[in-house]
């Protein structure tokens, strides 16, 4: 089977060969195989936003091999074999809730019909169904949140990356959020790439977790969650939980080498 | 909408009469038992007559200068929108535009107003129409520029990952973001629009329009006339002012929403 993602001694130099230059991502390799859920970890500066957006092809990298769905990020950005969502929900205001759903597949031409019983399919996935008619600025920011991943998943992607998606909701909305999307991701079989900064999110939702330290950004550990595909409320309170929530905090430890035990910039415990 | 807000609105309207009321009251009260003569201040009573008694006069005048507002305003809203359109698609026409447009709008309307009206034939409204536009076109187009590059991050990144189109960017992001900047213009044009077509008339042309009526009116000595005049251009003003504000509430609704938050 073709890997989602293929990264091979992939490096990102921003401004390079300037005063200002800056080695964002050095020799990552990488592969992510079709059905998983990984998580890139690490303190603000590690590039694992970088990283994401190489994957999109919103960025090119600067040296190394980078195939996603078997092919060239840039022909999987033209396929939409990806979807995306984001720290912010994005959502376009003067579109109701349907029409930010239907907008990537009116990028691609699809016929209005088929778009619309899309969207419908869409908002029963993420539980909006009574919401189609509203427009953003209704909504609380979970909902638009979730209105946003339902967007990214609009064309059925194989592949979903998320860059910190729930960092600006509160934490009972956050945790909620996880356990909608666990529940989306089992039933659509999508994989996802989730850029977050939290531990415990990280370790909750992926099969692995990929540390990673910055100056330069490259990865220093890959953790196997390995929780099983049965997670629920009772999961966040169980010892494994809690085990694999230090080791990945141990391997950040360790990636920001001589910081011994002072908490890892950018990193939140809870 | 609950009873609190019911008696907010109620008070909001109720305490402007009240204040507006006991102003005019007192003004009457005042040049009464001061004894001031009409050529200093008029008693409201009187220009409260005229405005009554002259009112064909009075619509009349703010009809032509309120005309003079609006085709200079809608001109200047349509130039310096496609002119906006334009330097943001080809950068160097912005760096032509942008310091001669801001440099036409330092000048004086004065100035300009009186070249424009040797331009024109006696009795033409074009050349204070022209000096609406000028005025009207600059505010527009340094609002919608800035809203045209303003676009939100998230949504532009997005449309990259749909691989959409330069255009589709513009038509589907740039264009709708760039809506609430136009209507902030328009705003802001509005009551400048009525101010400027108001000056220019002041500035020369035919016996018409505000501009001219309030100083033929008080150089004659009919002083509550005058003042009704005065009156008439602030009614103006403040239609002018409502109906950008109705407009914007109408056209970008997601603004109000994005303020209030």
């Amino acid at each position: 089977m073709t890997a989602s993602v293929s990264a091979e001694g992939v490096g990102k130099i921003f401004n390079a060969r300037t005063k200002k230059q800056v080695d964002a991502l050095v020799d990552v390799s990488l592969t992510i195989e079709p059905g998983e859920f990984v998580s890139l970890i690490g303190p603000s500066g590690c590039g694992k936003s970088t990283l994401l957006r190489l994957f999109a092809d919103l960025l090119e990298p600067t040296s190394g091999k980078l195939l996603v769905n078997g092919k060239s990020a840039r022909q999987a950005r033209l396929d939409q074999d990806y979807g995306m969502a984001f720290q912010q929900a994005g959502l376009f205001e003067w579109r109701n809730v349907s029409r930010n759903i239907e907008l990537p597949l009116e990028i691609h031409g699809w016929d209005a019909a088929k778009r619309h019983d899309r969207a419908k399919e869409m908002l029963e996935l993420v539980k909006l169904s009574e919401f189609a008619n509203h427009m953003p600025w209704q909504l609380s920011g979970g909902m638009q949140q979730r209105v946003a991943i339902a967007r990214a998943l609009a064309a059925h992607p194989a592949l979903l990356l998320m860059d910190e998606p729930f960092g600006a909701l509160d934490e009972m909305t956050r945790e909620h959020m996880q356990a909608e999307l666990l529940s989306i991701c089992a039933k659509t079989g999508t994989t996802v790439v989730f850029v977050t900064h939290s531990i415990p999110e990280a370790v909750y939702l992926s099969d692995r977790v990929v540390v990673m330290s910055p100056r330069p950004g490259r990865i220093t550990a890959i953790v196997d969650v390995g929780l099983g595909d049965e997670r629920n409320v009772d999961t966040r309170e169980a010892s494994e939980f809690y085990g694999k929530i230090t080791e990945v905090r141990e391997a950040l430890r360790g990636a920001e080498h001589g910081v011994g035990v002072a908490k890892v910039a950018g990193i939140e415990d809870r | 909408m609950n009873i609190a807000a019911a008696r907010r609105n109620a008070i909001n309207v109720v305490i402007p009469i009240v204040f507006g009321a006991a102003i005019v009251a007192l003004w009457q009260f005042f040049v009464d038992w001061r004894d001031i003569k009409p050529y200093i201040l008029p008693t409201p009573s009187s220009i409260g007559h005229e405005l009554v008694h002259s009112i064909h006069l009075l619509r009349a005048a703010s009809i032509v200068t309120a005309e003079n507002a609006l085709v200079g305003m809608v001109l200047g809203i349509i130039v310096g929108t496609l002119l906006a359109l334009v330097a943001n698609r080809f950068r160097f026409l912005s760096e032509l535009v942008t310091p001669l447009s801001a440099a036409i709008s330092a000048v004086p309307i004065v100035v300009i107003v009186s070249i424009l009206n040797n331009m024109f034939p006696l009795g033409s409204q074009v050349a204070r129409r022209l000096m609406v536009l000028i005025i009207v076109f600059f505010v527009v187009f340094v609002n919608v520029s800035r809203g045209l590059r303003q676009s939100d991050a998230t949504q532009v990144e997005l449309m990259r990952s749909y691989a959409a189109s330069e255009q589709q960017v513009m038509r589907k992001v740039r264009l709708p973001n760039a809506m609430p900047f136009l209507f902030t213009a328009i705003k802001i044009a509005a009551p400048i629009s009525v101010t400027t077509a108001f000056v220019s008339e002041y500035f020369g042309g035919t016996q018409d329009g505000l501009g001219q009526k309030i100083p033929a009116a008080m150089s004659s000595s009919k002083f509550p006339l005058g003042w009704a005049y005065v009156g008439a251009a602030c009614a103006v003003g403040l239609v002018f002012f409502a109906v950008a504000n109705i407009l914007e509430f109408v056209a970008v609704p997601w603004q109000r929403a994005r303020s209030s938050r």
